[in-house]
């Protein structure tokens, strides 16, 4: 009864952070569920323990007021007789209770496993110093559908998601859903997400992968099949062309002058490949990696000087003349 | 520590600081506008043996002894698809960038005119696709193929598959006009 | 004189100790005998060990404060979100060097610097074995130590963590030579630790009192040799690694290009088979610190000594099959995973052996509540934590979520200030009159143990919470509406208190050193040898060498403690014991005095600093360094009365 008082409490202290977007408590997908069984179990044990160790640490001071088996005595050699089955007992708890949380652990691990073991869905991401290009590979190569920095996914769904890196080592973390994988350059790893409530989530790079890695993070979208579906083909649809003057502008600097060395706005001759896919930008909750909500001002900021918001990453301060941001961000806006 | 001994500790960590500190400034914000190769104008940038040249700009020696320029100018070599004709500095389609020819000009502020302008027989021109500082970053990396940036700012290798031996090891090649022969 | 004279010749009367040789007249010949040259270039020739350990301590602490200050500003930069204080390439520089500096600069250090002061004095010997190798080791530390801090000032200080994964760290993404500084004070610090460990190592083997025994020997001296065990098997491996990576940066070799056949996870194999013995090679001999604290101040014997010898033992050897728990987000096949999870849980069980002892001790005797006891009190109540996070942390599942968030930054913190910086303390406390003669001021004791108690819970208890509510490690701001800003200004709150805390024991430590209460002949009534030379001790140590018989010589024979005679007097002689029974073995000389460990580590130094400009570093500073050691080696003319055993 203590026992369940006692894991309530710890597991309400805990859960009363966990109504974030990013927290491993949130057990929003299979994976951080079985996360918060293990934990509270983990938790309820280990607190048991240390309970045990500091009531014996306080008896056994508190107990010098006798006299005990000391030098003064010439008795420091002796030892009284409680004290051999004392070690007994608790070499027995110790034991037992790690042998019950490893083989709770690994048992939690095969469930891990076992989760999404027949996805649904194929996705590959690809770390970058400091975006996420993503890429949902479907059975049909013509529906396959490259986007940057956000991940949507349909609930109840088991997903698989290749992990790869274009530099260093980053990590792949949306902690409500899952645990995380290593994106390794030169290695092919993968995680899989099974989410099990609808809602918006937030992941993170967890491998520190240079100066900007604090503002490497990632939007997640939980909804149900068919909203999902409808973002899907919403996607896939190339941008729509610019239609006031303004937008005219601002896509004519974007496809002839310095941005579309970098980016690729689907249907349009801007297609580089090696900066965040931008067909679909203003759908997005947030810019450059998670680091600024969408709105016009930060895309205004952001556009006219990356280097002040994120220092070091390599989406360079153009210096564009007033006219020429105004233009581009009438016609970013329009990339729903 | 007698006088001499302090003093001449002190010339030498001065010295130390001074050339550590340019290898290993980090930029981040180039400036933004009007480099030395302005939009409207093309300077000549081109001399003939016997012209003298124009002293270098003061903004070369900020890219081309420093490391974290060198290392963007890689990267924007890779990304910008450079080595889709020149190689990793071997040349093909493009011109040798690892030997001592230039025919347009081996100086780092002659590379950003040749990137910027483009070049007959298909370098295309890069002004307004890239920034002045991007530029420069890539003729700074431009200079290392052919051995010509110290040694200590450039990194031996790229995490790629590698055919050239490593750039700290790369032998200095003297500069010379290219034959006009040559493409 | 050939060999037949020599036989024939009347015998040489050699000076010894002995019946005939006692009192202030041989003290007075062991002082002139076991002294330093005079000046500065006799300061820089000492190999005697107390010197050595003194400023392997006074280095390590000034590099801990040097730490402590960097952990201060990033603290002030996480206090608030979206904070501006610390630019974003200086904070992976000041987390770089945090992290370095207490590592690798402060934690081994200090430890080796304890041990190499205080194992001759316990075991009864005057010297550790190869003195001017331990010289050597100090010389090598220190230049290491400069070279990556006087690299920070300058601005060319490394950034690409403690850890520095490739490819970060390499060749393309490592811009510029801060990490070829870091790779190579790697090096330094690697050799130093091994030198240091080879010569306590043999000491202890071999240089034992007579009748000191393993069974006999004191709970420290038995955490040494663990740990200089696990240094030599450790170290080779980061050096390698790091070799390997000045290799990749300097001369374009691909160890870690995975384009080129090439791996990014060798590095990470091999510095984690180094990384996690290295936190028990700390940990290790702060439980020699707490064992011989708590036997002091409980007033008796470490209850089950043989069961407290095995638990080092068996830690030892198992931390080195425990290394993968660091990278089980790497994607390596999950059934591997499940051996290092059983491993990394079970390798607590022999520290809870430990634990279990001394609350026995502490139970079976008197305890008196003086400062370094409550430091163990403290580490007991801290330490216990960490491990039991260590214990959730080597679950798979639980890893996966908590990696690389906050929650480890607290996990390790707990283990290693609450592991190791605690039983630090109070054993600086508990030696310092050993050292210098002087008390430490009771009070301040007690109010910095209070202050760097309750500040460290502060500080690192709510980096849990940060951890679980999201916040992944090396970042140097946060969002704002993520539930990270408590916890974090808690923490910074926290840290604010332990560095007021640090700084007035180390005003403590200062000026007990003038001013303190001059400390008696055993000030808390220690049972080890150590505790039988003055305060501080001579510089011979003991006058003559004690005769050991049981584990707690000073309680059982006191005042007449048996004593072994015969040694030299007029030249430095110690006595080699067997290994398992300490008989009487050999008399072997000890080193004199020398300038050549100095230089040698100078030559060494000068030699890996260039070669992290150019390759040819190595083959010509080879030669200063070759000339440096063949002065040292330089074999000194035989004795014409060289006796080789004991007669």
């Amino acid at each position: 009864m203590n026992r369940r008082i006692a894991a309530v409490a710890i597991a309400g202290a805990l859960l009363a952070s966990c109504n974030g977007v990013q927290n491993v408590m949130g057990g929003d997908g299979a994976e951080s569920a079985n996360f918060i069984r293990l934990f509270t179990l983990f938790m309820v044990l280990c607190t048991i323990m240390y309970l045990i160790v500091v009531a014996a640490l306080l008896a056994a001071l508190w107990r010098r007021r006798r006299s005990g088996l000391t030098v003064d005595d010439r008795r420091h050699h002796q030892i009284s007789p409680i004290v051999r089955p004392a070690l007994i007992a608790w070499t027995a708890l110790v034991v037992t209770g790690l042998t019950v949380l490893t083989v709770a652990s690994f048992f939690i691990d095969r469930s891990n496993a076992a989760t999404a073991s027949k996805p649904a869905i194929h996705m590959t991401v690809t770390a970058n110093q400091w975006w996420w290009d993503v890429e949902y590979n479907l059975p049909d190569v013509s529906k396959t559908l490259r986007t940057a920095n956000e991940i949507h996914l349909p609930v109840n769904v088991p997903v698989h998601v290749t992990l790869k890196s274009n530099d260093v080592i980053h990590s792949f973390w949306i902690p409500n859903l899952a645990g995380k994988q290593d994106l390794i350059p030169g290695r092919l790893t993968d995680v899989l997400l099974l989410a099990r409530k609808t809602g918006l989530y937030r992941g993170q790079c967890a491998e520190f992968c240079g100066v900007q890695h604090a503002q490497m993070a990632l939007d997640v979208t939980v909804e149900s099949k068919r909203d999902f579906e409808r973002w899907y083909s919403a996607q896939l649809a190339t941008a729509k062309p610019p239609a006031t003057p303004l937008q005219r502008a601002g896509y004519r600097y974007f496809t002839t002058r310095e941005c579309a060395a970098c980016h690729n706005i689907s249907g349009t001759p801007a297609s580089g490949q090696v900066a965040p896919d931008l067909t679909h930008l203003a759908s997005r909750r947030s810019i450059a990696a998670g680091a600024l909500p969408m709105n016009k001002g930060n895309l205004y900021g952001w556009v006219a000087d990356p280097q002040s918001q994120k220092p070091g990453n390599h989406m360079p301060t153009v210096g564009l003349e007033p006219n020429e941001l105004h233009g581009l961000i009438a016609y970013l806006e329009t990339l729903k | 520590m007698s006088s001499l001994y302090r003093n001449s500790l002190a010339l030498l960590l001065a010295v130390a600081a001074l050339s550590a500190c340019e290898r290993e400034e980090r930029q981040s914000r180039g400036k933004p506008l009007g480099e030395t190769v302005p939009a409207s104008v093309s300077p000549d940038t081109i001399f003939p043996q016997t012209g003298k040249l124009p002293p270098l700009h003061p903004r070369a020696a900020a890219y081309e002894r420093n490391a974290s320029a060198i290392a963007e100018g890689q990267r924007l070599y890779s990304w910008m698809n450079c080595a889709g004709c020149h190689s990793h500095g071997g040349g093909g389609m493009g011109v040798a960038l690892m030997d001592g020819k230039w025919r347009y000009g081996g100086r780092i502020d002659q590379i950003v005119a040749s990137i910027a302008e483009g070049r007959p027989n298909g370098m295309p021109a890069w002004r307004d696709r890239l920034t002045e500082q991007q530029m420069w970053q890539i003729a700074a990396y431009v200079r290392t193929l052919s051995g010509q940036a110290p040694k200590d700012a450039v990194s031996a290798r790229t995490d790629e598959m590698s055919g050239t031996p490593p750039a700290t090891q790369t032998r200095r090649e003297p500069t010379r006009p290219a034959d006009s022969d040559q493409q | 004189m050939n060999a037949a004279e020599k036989a024939k010749a009347p015998p040489i009367k050699v000076p010894r100790d002995g019946p005939r040789l006692t009192g202030d007249a041989l003290k007075a010949k062991l002082a002139k005998t076991w002294g330093n040259p005079p000046g500065f270039v006799g300061w820089l020739s000492s190999v005697d060990h107390k010197d050595i350990g003194r400023r392997y301590i006074v280095t390590a602490l000034t590099f801990l404060a040097l730490g402590g200050v960097l952990a201060l500003v990033m603290r002030l930069q996480l206090s608030k979100p979206d904070n501006d204080l610390v630019g974003a390439a200086r904070f992976s520089e000041l987390f770089t060097m945090h992290g370095t500096t207490m590592m690798f600069l402060f934690a081994v250090p200090v430890m080796q610097g304890l041990q190499i002061y205080l194992t001759p004095l316990m075991i009864g010997t005057r010297n550790t074995a190869f003195p001017r190798l331990n010289a050597f080791s100090y010389w090598t530390y220190l230049a290491g130590g400069c070279l990556l801090w006087v690299a920070f000032v300058l601005n060319i200080g490394p950034d690409i963590g403690w850890f520095a994964y490739p490819p970060l760290s390499g060749p393309q993404y490592g811009v510029g030579k801060r990490t070829d500084i870091w790779a190579q004070m790697v090096t330094f610090t690697e050799v130093a630790a091994l030198a240091a460990a080879v010569s306590l190592t043999a000491t202890i083997l071999k240089q034992r009192a007579p009748g000191m025994t393993l069974a006999r020997m004191p709970l420290f001296v038995w955490a040494t040799l663990v740990t200089s065990l696990m240094i030599i098997f450790s170290m080779p491996s980061v050096a390698l690694a790091s070799g390997l990576l000045l290799s990749d940066r300097l001369v374009g070799t691909h160890f870690y290009n995975p384009a080129e056949r090439g791996d990014a996870l060798l590095w990470q194999h091999l510095f984690w088979f180094f990384g996690h013995p290295e936190v028990y090679i700390i940990f290790l001999p702060a439980t020699g610190f707490v064992s011989e604290i708590v036997a002091t101040f409980s007033r008796r014997t470490i209850v089950h000594y043989p069961i407290v010898v095995l638990a080092l033992v068996g830690t030892g050897i198992l931390a080195f099959g425990l290394w993968v728990h660091h990278m089980f987000a790497t994607g390596l096949p999950r059934i591997g995973y499940s051996f290092y999870t059983a491993a990394s849980i079970a390798v607590s069980v022999p520290t809870g052996l430990q634990i279990f002892c001394w609350i026995a001790t502490l139970w079976e005797g008197r305890p008196r509540l003086d400062v370094p006891l409550l430091y163990v009190i403290g580490f007991i109540i801290t330490f216990v934590i960490g491990g039991l996070t260590g214990v959730m942390i080597a679950a798979v599942p639980l890893d996966l979520q908590l990696h690389d968030t906050y929650f480890i930054v607290a996990h390790f913190h707990y283990v290693l200030i609450g592991g190791a910086v605690f039983p630090l303390l109070g054993a600086i406390t508990y030696w310092y009159p050993k050292f210098t003669g002087t008390m430490m001021s009771d009070r301040f004791g007690k109010i910095s143990f209070w202050m760097i108690f309750l500040g460290f819970q502060l500080a690192f208890f709510p980096m849990h919470i940060a951890g679980i509510n999201g916040m992944p490690r090396r970042v140097y701001t946060y969002p704002a509406g993520m539930g990270l800003e408590l916890p974090n200004l808690l923490s910074s709150i926290g840290s604010m208190i332990v560095a007021a805390a640090v700084l007035l024991f180390v005003v403590n430590m200062v000026k007990s050193y003038s001013f303190g209460r001059k400390a008696e002949a055993n000030p808390w009534g220690g049972s080890s040898l150590e505790w039988d030379t003055a305060c501080p001790p001579e510089r011979y140590n003991f006058a003559h060498i004690p005769v050991v018989e049981s584990r707690t010589p000073l309680w059982d024979a006191g005042e007449k403690m048996p004593v072994a005679h015969g040694l030299r007097v007029e030249d430095r002689e110690v006595l080699l014991t067997t290994v398992m029974s300490a008989e009487p073995d050999v008399r072997e000389p000890s080193a004199e005095p020398s300038i050549w460990p100095f230089v040698s580590a100078v030559a060494v130094s000068i030699m890996f600093i260039c070669s992290i400009f150019s390759p040819w570093a190595v083959l010509i500073g080879a030669v200063p360094a070759t000339v440096a050691l063949i002065a040292w080696f330089w074999p000194k003319s035989p004795e014409p009365d060289a006796e080789p055993t004991i007669s």
